[in-house]
Order: structure tokens, then sequence, then C-alpha cells
């Protein structure tokens, strides 16, 4: 298989694991709307990003592995189709025991593989690795509606700004977003490796997905963006240096983060600017406040539409209260 | 004995096939200084505010130019950015080219190349290898590969950041890809760009500059580059741009200098000669809201 055709595949299966996982955040009482894609026997995708920690591509959203003399930790677990796949590609990386799972957030194409990722390594005391995420994601996974086994929710959550733990020889911080892409974002920092990553609060393949359905809001998305870009330091001339893995797409620096925060803060304006005037829904997206970057980031069909993106953030900043202020 | 004779004798004829295009190629090794003599208003001084003319730019870069505040140059991050490939060659510079071979076949591998503008560092790998994965980070240079067409040397670039395309906010996308060709003629080179973006451009953007070679050498344009808080007690978070159709400078660069208020929005038809006779139909622009 070519590197093309395992790319192909493997945005075809996040294409679908997306849809299948943001219907799922929009109604969290229905099941998905969509089939969940088969399993693919493909091997995963794998870049060292730096230091001890690396990238798995291909198996929802984007997962990270960290390895070291500890064990592995693993940031996100795919869909919950492809987690044969994701552990042979971290036994690949190590052969310790995976001894912790952090989850960005709750859709099923970031904790999916939830179980079986966990059940497959194990904590000093024998039980199944310890799965860490903001309390929000527990609250969300737990909900009956949301009908996922216990066994995939997470075993241990915090509740302040930002909480964290050493493991492998370095320091690994979670910091909660609130009100971002969901209520219960966390951005992960290794603090030695310098890499983050960055759940869906970052996406390099669409406009951001405000699920204000689970908590998510624009402001919130964009004091996301602004926090990544307070802990990114760039090598030399913007470039290189601390690197952001997105929920979607490809390995950013700060310069990249730096594009895609002004061009959310840029459209937040246009469309504030919109309700200002008295503009309708309807008039708004007439009058295309996101053209400039519609050839990139734009699409007509699939989950995440310019027409659902520019929806989401009229109504959103139609009614500001209880939502993040600006940071 | 003749065994032995045959098999030196493939031996050489092997040597000879791959040493063969080192002796027939130009050496591009050296270091070269720019000619302005070509688009040097807008290579110099610079471009003026609203000048989108000759650039085959969709309606959406356009927009995002009427957009483009300078004041985004004050932001922390964007103090110390540099200038993409496609557009560095463009600007005021001077840059060395060396080539990196492997020790026992003395095969290129790489053409490498120090760009003074601000201590930038491009290889253009020779060695036939892929271009990384859609996944892999973009820097400012891009990812180049190069092989030898005749005495031609032509480079495909992939991997580079967003920037600009002109320094008044045009901009490009990270989508942007570029084929060169480098086409030296004694101590002249002329470098061609074939610039292509999906998201910026309706169709190619080509444009062309020509190199001397630099018998003094050493010149170059260190750039340790550390931000600054250049505006007191705005939010860190402010992104400065016009709103559509608030941009103050709107109009002025065609007023200025009399084109045609159509044609100073750019677009590919006015990329080509035949554009010229269009022009002389046009009306003379009008004078901006700001200068009345």
């Amino acid at each position: 298989m070519t590197t093309h055709t395992k790319l192909f595949a493997a945005l075809a299966i996040a294409g679908s694991v997306g849809f299948a996982a943001r219907t799922h955040a929009q109604q969290p009482a229905a099941r998905p709307a969509v089939p969940a894609p088969a399993a693919s026997t493909a091997d995963l995708d794998v870049y060292h990003v730096g230091g001890n920690v690396y990238m798995l591509v291909g198996a929802g959203g984007n997962i990270g592995v960290q390895i070291g003399d500890e064990g592995v930790l693993v940031v996100d677990t795919g869909l919950a189709a492809n987690s044969a796949r994701v552990l042979a590609a971290i036994r690949k990386l190590s052969d310790k025991p995976i001894r912790w799972v952090l989850n960005t957030h709750f859709h099923p194409d970031h904790t999916g593989g939830n179980e079986a990722i966990s059940k497959a390594g194990s904590k000093t005391n024998g039980q199944p690795a310890e799965v860490l995420s903001h309390e929000n994601v527990l609250t969300r996974m737990s909900a009956p509606a949301a009908k996922i086994a216990i066994a995939a929710w997470p075993t241990d959550t915090y509740f302040p700004e930002e909480k964290d733990i050493y493991f492998n020889g370095e320091a690994v911080m979670l910091y909660h977003e609130p009100n971002a892409h969901t209520d219960g974002d966390s951005i992960i920092f290794f603090r030695k490796s310098d890499v983050v990553f960055a759940g869906d609060t970052l996406v390099t393949t669409s406009y951001p997905f405000i699920d204000s359905a689970n908590g998510g809001s624009i402001q919130g998305e964009i004091n996301a963006l602004n926090r990544l870009l307070d802990i990114a330091v760039p090598a030399h001339e913007q470039e290189g240096g601390t690197f952001i893995v997105p929920g979607h797409g490809r390995v950013c620096d700060e310069a990249d983060v730096l594009e895609y925060r002004d061009m959310v803060t840029i459209i937040r304006d246009r469309i504030q600017d919109m309700i200002k005037r008295g503009m309708t829904l309807d008039q708004v997206k007439a009058a295309r406040p996101t053209l400039d970057y519609d050839r990139h980031y734009g699409s007509d069909t699939g989950f995440v539409t310019t027409a659902g993106f520019v929806e989401q953030v009229y109504k959103d900043l139609s009614n500001p209260q209880g939502k993040p202020k600006v940071r | 004995m003749a065994n032995w004779t045959q098999c030196g004798g493939l031996a050489l004829a092997a040597t000879l096939v791959i040493a063969a295009p080192a002796f027939a190629q130009v050496s591009l090794v050296g270091e070269w200084s720019p000619r302005y003599h070509e688009d040097q208003l807008d290579r110099i001084p610079g471009p003026e505010p609203g000048d989108y003319t000759g650039l085959p730019i969709t309606d959406g870069a356009r927009l995002s130019a009427d957009s483009w505040n300078a004041s985004r140059l004050t932001l922390r991050e964007h103090q110390c950015k540099v200038h993409i490939g496609p557009y560095i060659l463009h600007g005021p510079i001077q840059f060395r080219i060396w080539e990196e071979k492997e020790p026992r076949t003395q095969q290129v591998i790489a053409l490498r190349m120090y760009l003074n503008t601000y201590e930038q560092d491009r290889t253009i790998w020779m060695d036939g290898r892929a271009h990384p994965p859609e996944w892999a980070p973009h820097t400012f240079q891009g990812f180049s590969t190069g092989k030898w067409d005749g005495d031609i040397l032509t480079v495909y670039t992939t991997h580079i950041k967003q920037e600009w395309i002109r320094r008044n906010g045009v901009p490009n996308s990270e989508k942007s890809t570029m084929i060169e060709h480098f086409i030296r003629h004694g101590d002249i080179m002329t470098h061609l760009e074939i610039w292509t973006d999906p998201v910026a451009f309706t169709e190619p953007y080509i444009r062309s500059e020509d190199f001397v070679l630099n018998e003094r050498t050493g010149g170059n344009w260190l750039w340790p580059c550390e931000y600054v808080d250049e505006v007191v007690d705005r939010p860190h978070s402010d992104v400065p741009n016009y709103l559509p159709g608030h941009n103050p400078f709107e109009g002025d660069f065609a007023y200025r200098y009399g084109v045609p208020a159509e044609a100073a929005r750019g677009g590919a038809e006015t990329t080509y000669p035949e554009y010229q006779a269009k022009l002389r139909t046009l009306p003379k622009p009008a004078k901006p809201a700001a200068a009345r």
C-alpha cells in the first residue's frame, strides 16, 4: 500500500469518524447517524514529533504516544474499531506497559479506544491503565443517553484549571480550556519533549467545530488557540521549537497556530459586526464572512460545513450570556 | 584474465555512467546577488496597500488583502516571521549555494542554500527521495526536491507555510506548491518560478529574477529576532483587521497612479498582454473617500 493510499484511507476513516463523533455529540440521546466505519487492518502512520513523543495517524483523531523507562502514556485512543491497529502501532514503539491514557475531550473519535487500550495496559497494582480527563468528559460519557460502556469512561478526572503529572522523566501538563470545542477540552503539554496535543481545539482540515450542544463556544475556542500561542516557543525566526499536534490534520508550530487563530478571530469580528448591524442569519450567510478562507477550510458537504460554522458562530455570539470572556 | 578484464570494463563503464551527470552539469555553487531591474518597485521599496496589479488572485485572496491591517505585524508572533520560499528570492537577498556529496561516490545528495535574508537555510534534495506525507510540518522554505534537465535545475517544493504573495497582505496558503527553474548563463543565473495555490490563485503565478555571481562574498543579514510588545494595553488576543468595506486605504493606490480601479484589484485577466487594450477603455479611478 502506498503512502498516498494509506493516507487516503486514513483520511476517509478520519472523516467518517469525525462525522460519527460529532453527530453523536450534537444529539447525545441518539445513536450516531452513520454506521461506524469498518476496521482497517492497515498499519497506522507513525510520526516522531519530538523528544519521547510520537503521533499516530489514521485511527480517527490524532493519537499521541509518549514512551520511556516507566512505560507508555497515550493521548486519545481513536475510534473503537481501530483499537487493534493502535495497539499494534504502540507495540512497535515500546514493549513497556501502558500506564496512562489521557483524553483531550469526549468525542468517540478520540475516546473510542479507551476500553481496549486501558485494558491492554496496567497500573503498577495490576489494574487497567488509568484514564485521565477533565471531569466534564466523564459527565458527557457517563450520561445515560450516551450509552457508552463504563469500562471506556475516565477512571480519574480533574476539575481545576490545570493538572500535572510526571512520567518518563518529564512533566505532563493538562490545561482545561472551558467552553472551547466542548466544555471538557484539555490541552496536553509534554514539557521536556516540547510537544502539545491540542485535541479538537485545533484542526487544520476544516473550520473549527464549535460543539455548542456540549458546551463549546467561539470565544472559548479563540481563548484555547491563544493558550496554544502562549505555550509555544519557536526555535528560530518563528519556526519549529514547540510542535503542536491538532486533533485532526498536520503537525503545526506556533506560526501555523497563529494563522489559524487570526482566521477564527477575524471571522468572529466580522460576524459580531454584522449582528450589531442587525443582520439576520440568512443575511450573514449571504454576505460570506468566510470567503477568504473557504477554499482552504470551507465545505458544502460533510459534517463541518461553511454554512454550519457560520451558523454556530452567529448563534453563539447572539446569545453571549454565560460564555467565556475575551482573555 | 579475460573475465577479470571484462569485469573491470563493466566497472569502469558503470562508474562513468554514474559520474556522467556530474561532468555534464553546470555548477550553481557560489554566492549570488540579485539584480533588481525587474519588478523593482515591488521588490525594493515595496508595494502600496491595495496594489494587486498583475496577480491572478481569487476573490477570497482579495478580501483577505483588503482586511489586512499592517498593525498585524506588531503582534508578538508576527514580528519574527520570515519570507517563504516562493517569496524570498524576489526580495532583497544574497545567497550561497553549495553541494552535499556522498563521500565515496561523490554523488550530489543535496544542494544547500544559505539565504542571508532572515538567516534561512534551504535544502534541495537531489537523491530522489519522496516528499513527506501531508500531515508532516510545514516550513517557511518548504520541502524541495530537484533534478537536472540538461543544464536547467528544476525544483519542486511542497510543505510551505502561509505568509504572503505580495508585501501588502495578499496571502498565500499552506496549500502552495512551487516549481522553479535555475538557469545559468556564465556569471548570470535566471530564476523562474511557477507558484500554484488553489486557495489564493485562479491560475499559476509566474515570475522571474536574475542573479549575478558575487566574487565579494560574506554579505550577511544576521537577524537574531526577538519580539517586543509594540502596543501597550492591547489585549493579547486582538488581531488587527479591517472589516469588509472599511479599509481606509482602499482606492488610494489606483487614484495616485491613475490606474483604473478594476485593474488595481488584480485577477488573472490583468496578467496578460491583451489586457492593455481593455485598460484603455476603463474609467479613471475616482478620488477615494479618505482623500476627498
